[in-house]
């Protein structure tokens, strides 16, 4: 089990961790940092005084009521469909690669690719507005042709790793991959 | 070289025995199916393996051996090997465990075309030192060094941990539940079979379908009297649901009593006098008639003969019957709610008042715009022309609703009638007779409709006369043209006439067109649920809620915890597809009603004057 501190490409650590779990088999899961109980009590304490001021013009006790189930059900929601907790990559060789991201209200959802619509993995390379961000790709097979590419799936898209993290992931799918 | 094995957790502490499944092509995996117990006649799982490769269509062979020795009892290796001579197959499994540890060990054992025997020894590292093994992975070595060999190895293999694997071939194992794989449905769904030379089906998918289509071999178990004794998902504790098996049963006469009905019903509408031309195009544009036709081809597909061929139909069928029952229950609960306490009277007693209500509002509506609706001044000719025709017409219907005040009881007491066939009828009843009674307000939208739509198009053909253009039908775009003098003369007094009729025509348009738009808006509402009971697939969704595992959008893997030494062991779990594919995917196709325009169109219409049929059926469209 490795741990090292690397960042997100908005300067936010993250952490990788790479887990062997034979030669063919090898986990990475990259955790990105939890929701900051600083952040959430600014945003509920912003929505509680904004309705405190409404409800002192109007006087209507339901502006409250509202205010504070708003405020639940937003921060629900945000938990549940949002807030990314951290992403696994579970590459098994001649199998295929497993993405799972795992929500922070615990919800997890998976997708398994399997080996014979794998082409590569890849870093490709993004212009976007000023910058330039690396992300790690799979490209799957073209069922008709043999040498296209159908489809690019990204990986990490939440917590989007920079390059260093990258290239590590990188190197141990390629092993995996030249071997089978 | 990396062997896959998918062995089923049933078969995890099943005695020593034979396994039997298959080898998937163009993979380098094996499925085990099950295991056959000491002790056997091998001429008898032969002829055994053969009837159930006969009944299932699965190729089917004996992949090896598994040893799990209890205490007391010896390790069976030289028996287990002699066995691989009784079943020639090109490569043969020897797969073993022991109680206490969590791990198997796989030896693979293949035949070359001689027939000899060529061992490969599995995560154990070649000895490279040992002078008679030559220092290869791939050996052809008589029985006897093999043995001596695996002496030898055991012994090292603690040493030698770190050594070079290249030529080792490994082995994962995947263990799954056999029984929910069996009955899991892999989607997108694969209809015919596709070329297996060109194109191999993806290993999954293989796998999926070895598992379901073999059925007759679960039929034998472990506890049977016969001379086969096996062990599989069945071994646990047959399953079968009493409940089921009588539904079963029950469909065959309710098909038939329901095939006999439809007969009855088709023999009826085949009569000659309804299929009049006039009659026709009502029913068309009636919904009530559109949902009985449309339930009738349900029940047709639903009372056919054969069994549902295949997963698609099955579902189909299958929300067909949750949506009728669904519907009937409804349509009963609405019918004791009108039959109870005289709501029916209640309601008879509201809807002559309520006419005459609307058409009070309506009148005032029309002498508020015959004097100066908004403070805007009409040309008092027109507004009193529009105005006292539109009255009349009103008054017209008052005196049709009035006429018909003494039946209204007996139509609604009927009419509710018709919803113990389901509530969707009774929503089309009620969305056909607010088109009936509303119809004065879908003529009155007409006619402003046809003036405003003629008054803006000689507008915009004056208006270009005015500038001394033409509109050139033949090229489709504007030209230039020289007029006389007496047809620009006429030309602009006519527009000019147009021009300061327009704000007349134009509001008397916006307010029919405001009411047409509401009624059409309250009978969208009614469509839209119709159509919802109709297609919404409620039998595919509670399948995905209680047995998410026979929708499966793929597999999940999980590692299960390993001991050094052994093969890698990893955990497939189904994957449940989402409840919105479940939806998208397993919709009824319905005669949806959605509206043909986009929003921008739409707009486009109302300004120029044309008409609008928001609602059109696809069936109908005869572009």
């Amino acid at each position: 089990m490795e741990d090292e501190t690397f960042t997100d490409i908005s300067g936010k650590a993250i952490s990788l961790s790479c887990q062997d779990h034979s030669s063919l088999c090898k986990e990475f899961v990259v955790s990105v940092p939890k929701v900051s109980i600083g952040k959430v009590m600014v945003y509920t304490c912003c929505v509680w005084l904004l309705a405190y001021a409404v409800f002192f013009f109007t006087e209507n006790t339901a502006v409250l009521s509202s205010a504070i189930f708003i405020t639940l059900v937003g921060m629900m929601l945000h938990i549940h469909f949002v807030k990314v907790d951290h992403e696994t990559l579970l590459f098994i060789g001649s199998l295929g690669i497993q993405l799972s991201s795992s929500y922070a209200s615990g919800r997890e959802t998976t997708t398994f690719i399997e080996m014979g619509k794998i082409k590569d993995i890849v870093i490709n390379e993004a212009i976007y507005m000023h910058q330039i961000i690396y992300y790690l790709c799979v490209l799957l097979k073209d069922p008709s042709e043999p040498n296209a590419v159908a489809h690019v799936v990204p990986l990490f898209q939440s917590s989007k790793p920079r390059l260093n993290c990258l290239v590590k992931v990188y190197k141990s799918c390629q092993e995996i991959l030249s071997k089978c | 070289m990396v062997l896959k094995i998918f062995f089923p957790q049933c078969c995890n502490r099943a005695d020593s025995g034979l396994l039997v499944g298959r080898w998937l092509s163009g993979h380098d995996s094996a499925v085990v199916l099950a295991v056959i117990h000491y002790p056997f006649i091998p001429g008898q799982v032969k002829q055994y393996i053969q009837q159930i490769q006969a009944r299932s269509g699965v190729e089917l062979s004996v992949l090896g051996s598994w040893s799990l020795p209890k205490e007391g009892q010896e390790g069976m290796e030289s028996f287990l090997r002699d066995l691989s001579t009784i079943f020639p197959q090109k490569r043969w499994l020897q797969i073993n465990r022991e109680l206490g540890k969590t791990g198997f060990n796989c030896q693979v054992l293949s035949r070359d075309q001689n027939g000899r025997v060529i061992p490969r020894e599995i995560k154990k590292k070649a000895d490279k030192i040992d002078g008679e093994a030559g220092g290869d992975g791939e050996k052809k070595t008589k029985k006897e060094e093999e043995e001596k060999e695996k002496e030898k190895e055991k012994e090292k293999e603690e040493e030698k941990e770190k050594q070079d694997e290249d030529e080792e071939e490994k082995v994962i194992f995947v263990h799954y539940e056999q029984r929910k794989v069996m009955l899991s449905q892999l989607h997108p769904i694969e209809n015919g079979l596709s070329d297996p030379t060109t194109d191999p089906s993806s290993e999954l998918r293989q796998m999926f379908r070895s598992v379901a289509l073999s059925h007759p071999l679960y039929f034998l178990d472990r506890y049977d009297d016969g001379p086969l004794k096996s062990t599989h998902w069945q071994s646990e504790g047959r399953e079968a649901s009493i409940i089921v098996e009588l539904l079963k049963h029950s469909t065959l006469p309710l098909c038939v009593l329901i095939r006999w009905l439809l007969s009855i019903w088709t023999w009826i509408c085949d009569i000659r006098v309804f299929s009049l031309s006039p009659l026709r195009f009502l029913s068309s544009k009636l919904s009530t008639c559109v949902q009985l036709s449309y339930r009738t081809e349900h029940m047709r597909t639903l009372s056919s003969q054969k069994p549902a061929a295949g997963h698609t139909e099955f579902m189909r069928k299958a929300n067909m019957v949750v949506s009728v029952l669904l519907d009937v229950a409804l349509g009963m609960l609405l019918m004791w709610w009108l039959y109870k306490d005289n709501h029916i009277s209640m309601l008879a007693n509201t809807v002559v008042p309520a006419a005459d209500h609307v058409a009070k509002e309506l009148e005032e509506l029309l002498q508020w715009l015959m004097g100066a609706p908004a403070g805007l001044k009409m040309n008092r000719a027109l507004d009193q022309v529009l105005g006292r025709f539109f009255l009349y017409h009103i008054h017209l219907w008052i005196s049709y609703i009035h006429l018909m005040s003494p039946f209204i009881e007996g139509i609604l007491w009927y009419g509710g009638l018709s919803a113990c066939f389901g509530l969707t009828f009774a929503l089309s009843l009620l969305s056909d007779m607010v088109a009936l009674l509303t119809f004065h307000i879908y003529c009155f939208y007409v006619y402003g409709a046809r003036l405003y739509c003629l008054k803006i198009y000689g507008l915009s053909s004056l208006w270009r006369l005015f500038r001394g253009k033409k509109w050139n039908v033949l090229r489709q775009r504007v030209d230039s043209c020289s007029y006389d003098l007496d047809q620009l003369f006429i030309g602009t007094l006519l527009f000019t006439v147009l021009l300061f009729l327009l704000p007349t025509t134009a509001l008397y348009y916006l307010v029919f067109t405001l009411l047409r738009l509401v009624v059409v808006l309250f009978q969208g509402v009614l469509h839209l649920s119709v159509d919802f009971i109709n297609s919404f697939p409620l039998f595919a969704v509670a399948l995905r809620i209680t047995r998410s595992y026979r929708l499966a959008e793929g597999v999940k893997f999980k590692v299960l915890c390993e001991e050094p030494g052994t093969a890698l062991h990893l955990l497939m779990e189904i994957n449940p597809l989402k409840s919105s594919a479940v939806v998208q995917l397993y919709r009824t196709p319905t005669y949806s009603c959605y509206p043909k325009d986009s929003w921008a169109a739409l707009a486009k219409k109302l300004f120029v004057g044309e008409l609008i049929y928001p609602w059109r059926h696809k069936t109908t469209k005869t572009d």
